[in-house]
């Protein structure tokens, strides 16, 4: 069964992902490198982040010729983080103010 | 295998229809070997790991009073008078990134039944991320030895440092030793023709966890040495 059903991508799209993903991981290096400081540093680095993610997930893990069902199995739940990440970042704040404010 | 397609077969592979019908059937929702669906469901657990991990360190980092150490000079390291950077951290990024490639093309020439192609490039695989971990702990001992970081003090800076630093990457160090040893093992077994009967799905969902662990790291080297 597996072998039937299992998509075969080619050997020359792992190496262009792989070259991508170097291409990427070395773009993320320059943003330190020349010391690219602010938003702009968070923006690029998530952006680059992001895209490695992405690419990894998708063609390395074969996602992208996953069944819709095994995609909405991975996805929903891992939605569930963002809303804790904002719920702690919110949490962070308010105990960075109480320490700024009664322990400094 | 029966003749006769399965009715996920004949409705889209992509589509709610898909979806309706995968999850209505009276058969197994997922269309795919079993060992497969429990990685995928073992690998949302780890997510859900990392991801409380990486948020409790995105929440001490907001909420300490003390300046964050500078990563980019922690970790820096001098060649030829020249100091670059995170050098050593992006030699451990490009080996994990190599290392999922060859993996991915391992899990090919499975399903393609070149055992030999398949156990080469599963023992570089295994090779490069023993190297990865031997770089970590050169750097760990750097931090220790040298720079006198523990988990419960920091001198160049929040405390908290320490206590994130080394929980997350040392759990992310323990799951790259893991899968050395259990692509070791797995190798062995295809090198002796163990799954010649079986199929080779095995390999894909070795590797699986391999990229995962190359997954994580992406989001470490993000967080931790570029933030």
């Amino acid at each position: 069964m597996s072998e039937a059903s299992h998509h075969q991508p080619p050997i020359s799209l792992f190496l262009k992902v792989w070259g991508l993903l170097f291409v990427l991981s070395f773009f993320s290096y320059l943003v330190d490198y020349y010391e690219v400081q602010g938003g702009l540093r968070w923006a690029l680095v998530i952006f680059f982040m992001v895209l490695k993610a992405g690419v990894i997930i998708a063609v390395f893990m074969h996602v992208k010729w996953e069944r819709l069902a095994l995609k909405l199995l991975l996805g929903l739940p891992t939605l569930a983080i963002l809303v804790f990440v904002v719920m702690m970042a919110i949490e962070a704040n308010y105990i960075q103010i109480t320490r700024l404010t009664f322990f400094s | 295998m029966t003749a006769t397609p399965k009715e996920s077969q004949v409705t889209g592979t992509d589509t709610w229809q898909g979806v309706v019908a995968d999850w209505s059937g009276d058969k197994e929702t997922f269309a795919m070997p079993w060992g497969k669906v429990m990685m995928w469901i073992f690998l949302l657990g780890d997510t859900f790991i990392f991801g409380i991990f990486l948020v409790g360190y995105m929440a001490v980092r907001m909420s300490t009073a003390d300046a964050w150490p500078e990563t980019g000079e922690i970790f820096a390291m001098t060649v030829f008078g020249h100091e670059f950077p995170l050098l050593l951290i992006a030699l451990m990024t490009f080996i994990l990134i190599t290392s999922s490639g060859t993996m991915a093309m391992a899990v090919n020439y499975a399903y393609l039944g070149d055992r030999r192609k398949t156990v080469l490039l599963m023992a570089a695989t295994a090779l490069l991320g023993l190297s990865f971990v031997g770089m970590q702990a050169f750097e760990w001992t750097e931090l220790i030895v040298h720079k006198g970081i523990r988990p419960w003090a920091n001198p160049l800076g929040a405390e908290q440092f320490g206590a994130v630093f080394f929980m997350i990457t040392g759990f992310h160090g323990l799951h790259v030793l893991g899968g050395v040893i259990y692509i070791a093992i797995v190798a062995r077994r295809v090198h002796r023709g163990h799954y010649e009967q079986k199929g080779y799905a095995i390999v894909e969902i070795t590797g699986l966890y391999w990229h995962f662990v190359d997954l994580v790291w992406v989001f470490i080297f993000a967080f931790f040495y570029l933030l």
